[in-house]
């Protein structure tokens, strides 16, 4: 026997009053943990995602949505640009590089992106098997994709109109998997990555059937913008700077001289977070109150079980412990306590985002890992011990009073 | 057999011994807004036994306080086994109370989420002394049954005879017990004062009963009377 064990049995002793505390804990607690690994990973991986994009260009509308569609790839594209006028921005001299976009189709959900190689490079993509595409109707696979569809190289299938699932599939063509590429957390994992041609022929055929034959045979543009005879469009355009100048100059440029708007990633993004903000402090909130609430039921327990517990702790003091023995025996039921609370936080926190991620498909929460622990955490864990030292301060010195010799007589 | 053994290394114990295993010398003590209370001198050595007599409210359970150092004495002074305990003082009267001093109290009061054994190995862990023999303490006793039992499914005797045991627990030098037999029927008490006196001479421990149950007065001759004055 000893103080823990001696602590553990008098807090199983009583399940309930137990139970319903480290529960208040641990729910006060799990909340804080998902907020935190929530907070982390989007972050991280928002930041990531718009790594290496200074700038995205595409039609007129809001710049969120932009950012959105064409960064993250879960909102709808605000609409198309003309290949020529994107054509002259990427000539700009505050422009390093241009990498275009052309959204429109999906494949059970996850969509059918077309760009060049460029993109490829941009993420520093690897690849699990095969190569990137150099025909037209080539895709490479991120590995979310590959894994949920069950598709490999050499796989064939054929995608649908939109950019969501359940609109009607273009028949005429099949998209052949020419490679798919390593899981690397990110964006790419959840996309179907192809060229701008491909994209326009699909769209083309369904337009019109004649040309199937001739369009198989085009040509593909695997760096830069593809030339083309006819007007065309792309729906996004991902810039790069030339300069810190460009910063400045280039988006306003693009919103007051041209039919596009530019955005940035990083100034939308921030401006996202703010909203969330909100919603994010409000949640805050309660896990604090929660927190609280727990803390006072903790102390409250350890209070009332000392009524009736002054003649076990004088008789113990009877046996030989000293004052501090019983201070500590206090303190460890409250320590006790709130680390269980503070374990099964943890864990509830971590079991809910994962089953929040199992729930979800193709959004943004795939990507997210439900099992990274945090050092955060660990600060978790501390600030539940505090609530746990501080509830039973009280008690304990209630305990360190407690005189035997009256005790004992009353009887 | 074993008894008669026993009795006989005893009796040559007490010969040998020259020293007073418990000496109290004009002890008084005086409760809050009340006439203080002058205690006659005890002298016990090992194996001996002593009864406490008086009215209720006398002071009988205020000397077996003073005698175990849960409270202190206005004068005097109380040694056992050649340490005088007003001396010391904190941790160190814990300690001494825990490993020389066995206390049995009125009402049992076992520590309710513990098992019988346990009871009694809290006990060794607060006085930090090793005792393999606690199941034999318990089956002595008449509590082989009991020994892993919770102490919620004991009998009101079963209990007083756990406490018994938690107070042998630590071998203790000198065993208080305060009323022991005043909430139990004949055939129990009859047997926690057999108890008492058999265990504290098998260890050669000292025994001090307070009581004013005639049921007591028939077993142990020596007594002593508290007057308040």
């Amino acid at each position: 026997m000893n103080l823990i064990k001696l602590s553990w049995k008098y807090l199983i002793f009583r399940p309930f009053s137990t139970g319903l505390n480290v529960i208040l804990l641990a729910l006060g607690l799990a909340i804080i943990t998902v907020l935190l690994l929530m907070q982390d990973q989007l972050e991280k991986k928002m930041n990531e995602d718009a790594a290496g994009i200074d700038l995205v260009v595409g039609a007129k509308g809001s710049p969120l949505q932009l950012i959105l569609s064409s960064v993250y790839h879960i909102d709808f594209p605000t609409g198309n640009i003309d290949l020529e006028e994107a054509r002259n921005l990427g000539r700009n001299r505050l422009v390093k590089n241009t990498i275009p976009l052309a959204l429109g189709d999906n494949y059970q959900g996850f969509r059918i992106v077309g760009t060049n190689l460029d993109y490829l490079e941009l993420y520093q993509v690897d690849f699990e098997s095969g190569k990137p595409w150099s025909k037209a109707f080539e895709v490479v696979l991120g590995s979310e994709v590959a894994s949920r569809l069950a598709l490999k190289e050499g796989d064939e299938f054929l995608g649908s109109h939109g950019i969501s699932e359940g609109s009607h599939d273009h028949e005429a063509n099949y998209f052949h998997v020419s490679g798919v590429l390593k899981s690397k957390g990110n964006v790419v994992d959840r996309l179907i990555l192809t060229s701008i041609e491909s994209v326009w022929l699909t769209h083309e055929e369904s337009e019109d059937s004649e040309k199937v034959d001739q369009s198989i045979s085009s040509e593909i543009t695997l760096h830069g913008l593809p030339e083309s005879d006819e007007p065309k469009e792309l729906t996004t355009l991902l810039v790069q700077y030339r300069n810190p100048m460009a910063a400045i100059q280039l988006p306003r440029f693009v919103n007051s001289r041209t039919n596009m708007q530019a955005a940035s990633p990083s100034f939308e993004m921030s401006r996202l977070f703010e909203l969330f903000g909100v919603g994010i402090s409000m949640l805050k909130g309660l896990a604090f109150v929660l927190i609280g609430i727990s803390g006072l039921g903790i102390f409250i327990a350890l209070y009332n079980s000392l009524k009736d517990r002054k003649y076990d702790l004088a008789i113990l003091r009877a046996i030989g412990a000293s004052r501090i023995q019983l201070v500590l025996l206090i303190f460890m039921e409250g320590f006790i306590l709130t680390f269980l609370g503070a374990l099964i936080g943890i864990l509830i926190g971590h079991s809910f985002l994962a089953l929040i991620i199992s729930q979800n498909q193709t959004g943004v929460m795939v990507s997210l890992q439900p099992w990274i622990f945090l050092k955060a955490e660990l600060w978790v864990v501390a600030y539940a011990l505090v609530v746990g030292v501080l509830a039973s301060v009280i008690p304990a010195l209630t305990a360190y009073q407690t005189s035997i010799a009256k005790q004992l007589t009353k009887a | 057999m074993k008894a008669k053994k026993i009795k006989g290394q005893l009796s040559m114990c007490q010969s040998q011994l020259t020293d007073m295993l418990l000496r109290t010398t004009d002890l008084t003590f005086t409760h809050p807004g009340q006439k203080a209370i002058r205690f006659d001198n005890i002298e016990l050595s090992e194996g001996e036994s002593l009864l406490i007599l008086g009215k209720s409210g006398s002071g009988k359970t205020t000397l077996l306080n003073l005698l175990s150092g849960l409270s202190a004495p206005d004068t005097g002074e109380v040694v056992i086994n050649g340490q005088d305990i007003s001396n010391l003082s904190g941790q160190k009267l814990d300690q001494f109370r825990g490993q020389n001093i066995g206390i049995v109290f009125q009402k049992p009061h076992l520590l309710a989420p513990l098992s019988v054994l346990e009871n009694l190995r809290m006990a060794n862990f607060f006085s930090k002394k090793k005792n393999e023999k606690l199941k034999q303490i318990l089956i002595d006793l008449g509590l082989s049954e009991k020994i892993n039992s919770s102490t919620l499914t004991l009998s009101e005797g079963e209990a007083q005879r756990v406490s018994i045991a938690r107070a042998l627990a630590n071998e203790p030098k000198l065993i208080l017990a305060d009323e022991p037999t005043s909430s139990l029927d004949d055939e129990n008490a009859e047997k926690v004062i057999q108890m008492l006196k058999e265990q504290s001479k098998k260890i050669g421990a000292a025994l001090i009963i307070v009581t004013h149950d005639q049921r007591v007065k028939n077993h142990i001759p020596k007594f002593i009377e508290v007057k308040s004055s």
